[in-house]
């Protein structure tokens, strides 16, 4: 722990930290409070950021309480993810229009405004790791050249964990609570000072502009204990030693019923998971059909339209919509990415309406006996 | 929706009134910006609440609100169904019966007695139906009243013979994009969000109230688990889950069904 390169800022240096970011061209978003909530938007400053407050987070629960510490993030992370900024929900792909009727030729404008320089602030170890999956999902296989743009443009204010929320379960899917890749620089508050931690030449450049002194022997071994005592401290647990196989050999198990006389099929829990990427296309035109526009949108796998084949929706049954979420986070994406899909962020528990829990339900599946074994992947299940 | 075959050169439009509240009708009166395009593009023929001059049918789209409740509207509806190639009924009273449905579960002599000193000239049916009681819909536009971006959809689309684009996935989905927090976990609210069809925009939600319903029932609402969860971690009782249940959209299934089991105490 001696070698850790750790460095010591006083807590107004953020406010400088914020001040050349900016002055670089970055526009800054970090966690606000909104509506009763967490919520990244943009900031300006450290005033803006909700200083002494905590978040008490359960299955279908989530507070706001004032904390006794005034610490600058005393909370995880936001109701929402950074998916928001780097894929966001509604986005105009093209538009086309032509002057005369049905024959005349007409002009394609791709507006494909670039994304802006942001600056994260606040981002926790889950969500680093829930970046990272995006990257190789939608980064390099789809080419989604906002989403690569935005993502080669950001700057990482990263954020150690030191009190983990109560849904968090990031030390079962090994992606915290400690900030360990990708990112510039990374925070831990100790006490009034923040410790300071260099992830790359930009963040180097950075930090190089701040008035900082070397952690002592005590900050760093404090350093140690925060986060030592943070992974003993996480609300849930996911055992996931072997659990894409104990799923695979569930698919008819009559647990997905249980689970679907409590699932509203809503979609919250896809869609505030930091890593689902789907997306449906829609086209439209204007009355005159001079116009046409196509928008790309959030999607999820608990609507019907989603698995349309044909003449209808080949998940019908609310069952066999969860099972394709569950069975995609945590069995079938180590087959499709090589990893899973799931960080262990919780925010599928603390924002399903009815507090479905995926640590619950998946721990679930190990207590009942198999039905029968099914081939590893849905491709391998279809005739060669 | 049916593609309809080729609309006239320059289709023409009836716009027709039955029980209801003129909101809908509003909707389309308050487009403003695209009112006047669509002046250009088709004939408005029959709209009493926009022009008082009447032109006579056939007509290419019929719009039609309102719940038909008395023997006058009915033989109304059935000559609207001759005269319109398509039909669309919009908003809460036609696709449902709305508001004034709820009058279905009362004693109709009753409140005729109470309210009217000569009851018996109150022409009315036994029940206030949605339309799609009476004749053949070619699409519904759910809502109360009716989301002006969706009309503009289905007029666009029937212009261009496509097929219109409208959500009948859960509300919840549309409020989540537009990064709403839920109030049903932020606030413990009630909200029929999930068990309701997406358009509004997620109205309620975002001013911190929960959903109402108004869009109708989502393509397959799980009713029974949400008014369980009402029952059990919200101690909503039974006849407020029938109060929620019935109020705009409550005479259309499986709102129905589900209120009148709440009711009787057959849903859980
Ligand atoms: S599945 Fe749930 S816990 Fe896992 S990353 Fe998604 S939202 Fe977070
Ligand atoms: S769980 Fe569903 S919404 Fe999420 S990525 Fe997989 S298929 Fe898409
Ligand atoms: S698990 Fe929860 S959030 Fe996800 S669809 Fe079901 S009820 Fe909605
Ligand atoms: S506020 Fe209502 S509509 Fe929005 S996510 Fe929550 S339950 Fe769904």
């Amino acid at each position: 722990m001696d070698k850790l390169p750790l460095h010591i800022v006083r807590r107004p240096e953020l406010d400088r930290v914020f001040g050349l970011l900016r002055d670089n061209g970055y526009t800054l978003i970090g966690p606000t409070r909104r509506d009763g909530v967490i919520q990244y938007s943009e900031i300006r400053s450290l005033a803006d950021l909700p200083v002494g407050y905590s978040d008490r987070q359960g299955p279908g629960s989530y507070e706001l309480v004032k904390s006794e510490t005034p610490r600058c993030f005393g909370f995880v992370h936001g109701a929402d993810s950074w998916k928001r900024f780097l894929f966001p929900p509604k986005r105009r792909v093209f538009g086309a229009s032509r002057q005369a009727g049905p024959q005349a030729p007409f002009d394609i404008d791709d507006l494909r405004s670039p994304p802006p320089a942001y600056a994260f602030v606040g981002v926790r170890a889950c969500e680093i790791a829930a970046i990272s999956i995006l990257d190789r999902v939608i980064g390099s296989e789809l080419l989604d050249p906002y989403y690569r743009q935005a993502r080669d443009k950001m700057f990482v204010l990263a954020v150690n964990c030191i009190e983990p929320g109560g849904t968090c379960f990031c030390v079962s899917m090994n992606t915290g609570p400690r900030v360990t890749r990708s990112f510039d620089l990374c925070l831990t508050e100790l006490g009034e000072e923040f410790g300071v931690e260099i992830g790359s030449e930009r963040g180097a450049a950075l930090f190089k502009q701040l008035t900082s002194r070397p952690a002592t022997a005590a900050e760093k071994e404090l350093f140690r204990l925060l986060l030592e005592r943070a992974s003993e401290r996480m609300g849930r647990h996911l055992e996931t030693e072997g659990l894409p196989e104990v799923l695979r050999k569930s698919v008819e198990s009559p647990r997905w019923q249980a689970i679907a006389s409590r699932c509203l099929a809503c979609g919250n829990c896809t869609m505030v998971c930091p890593t689902c990427f789907c997306y449906n296309v829609v086209d439209s035109t204007d009355l005159k059909c001079r116009k046409a526009e196509r928008w790309r949108y959030w999607d999820s796998c608990f609507t019907l339209e989603f698995s349309y084949l044909g003449p209808t929706s080949v998940r019908y049954e609310i069952s066999s919509r969860y099972r394709q979420w569950m069975m995609h986070k945590l069995a079938w994406w180590h087959d499709q990415f090589g990893t899973s899909g799931c960080v262990g962020c919780g925010r599928c528990i603390t924002w399903c309406p009815v507090g479905i829990d995926i640590t619950a339900e998946a721990s679930g599946f190990r207590e009942t006996a198999p039905p029968r074994a099914v081939p590893a992947t849905p491709q391998q299940a279809m005739p060669s | 929706m049916n593609i309809p075959g080729p609309l006239s050169q320059k289709p023409r439009l009836a716009v027709y009134k039955f029980s209801s509240c003129d909101g809908c009708q509003l909707q389309i009166l308050e487009l403003e910006d695209e009112l006047l395009e669509l002046a250009g593009e088709i004939e408005i023929a029959y709209f009493l609440e926009a022009r008082r001059q009447a032109l006579p049918g056939p007509y290419d789209i019929g719009l039609v609100e309102g719940s038909i409740s008395t023997p006058a509207e009915e033989r109304l509806i059935r000559q609207a169904r001759k005269d319109c190639k398509v039909l669309v009924s919009i908003g809460a009273c036609a696709t449902a019966g709305g508001i004034q449905a709820l009058r279905n579960w009362a004693d109709i002599d009753e409140y005729k007695k109470r309210i009217y000193p000569r009851p018996e000239w109150v022409a009315t049916l036994d029940v206030a139906s949605p339309i799609a009681g009476y004749v053949y819909i070619d699409f519904e536009l759910r809502g109360c009243p009716v989301n002006k971006r969706q009309l503009v959809e289905v007029l666009s689309a029937l212009l261009a013979q496509r097929r219109p684009h409208l959500p009948t996935y859960s509300l919840c989905i549309e409020c989540k994009r537009a990064g709403i927090p839920c109030v049903m976990v932020a606030r413990k609210t009630p909200c029929l969000g999930p068990i309701t069809q997406a358009g509004c925009g997620a109205i309620c939600p975002k001013f911190n109230r929960g959903c109402y319903g108004c869009f109708g029932p989502a393509e397959t609402p799980n009713i029974a688990a949400l008014g369980r969860f009402f029952q059990e971690e919200r101690n909503v009782s039974r006849p407020a889950m029938v109060r929620m249940l019935r109020s705009f959209n409550g005479y259309l299934e499986p709102f129905k069904t589900s209120s009148d089991d709440y009711e009787q105490c057959i849903q859980p």
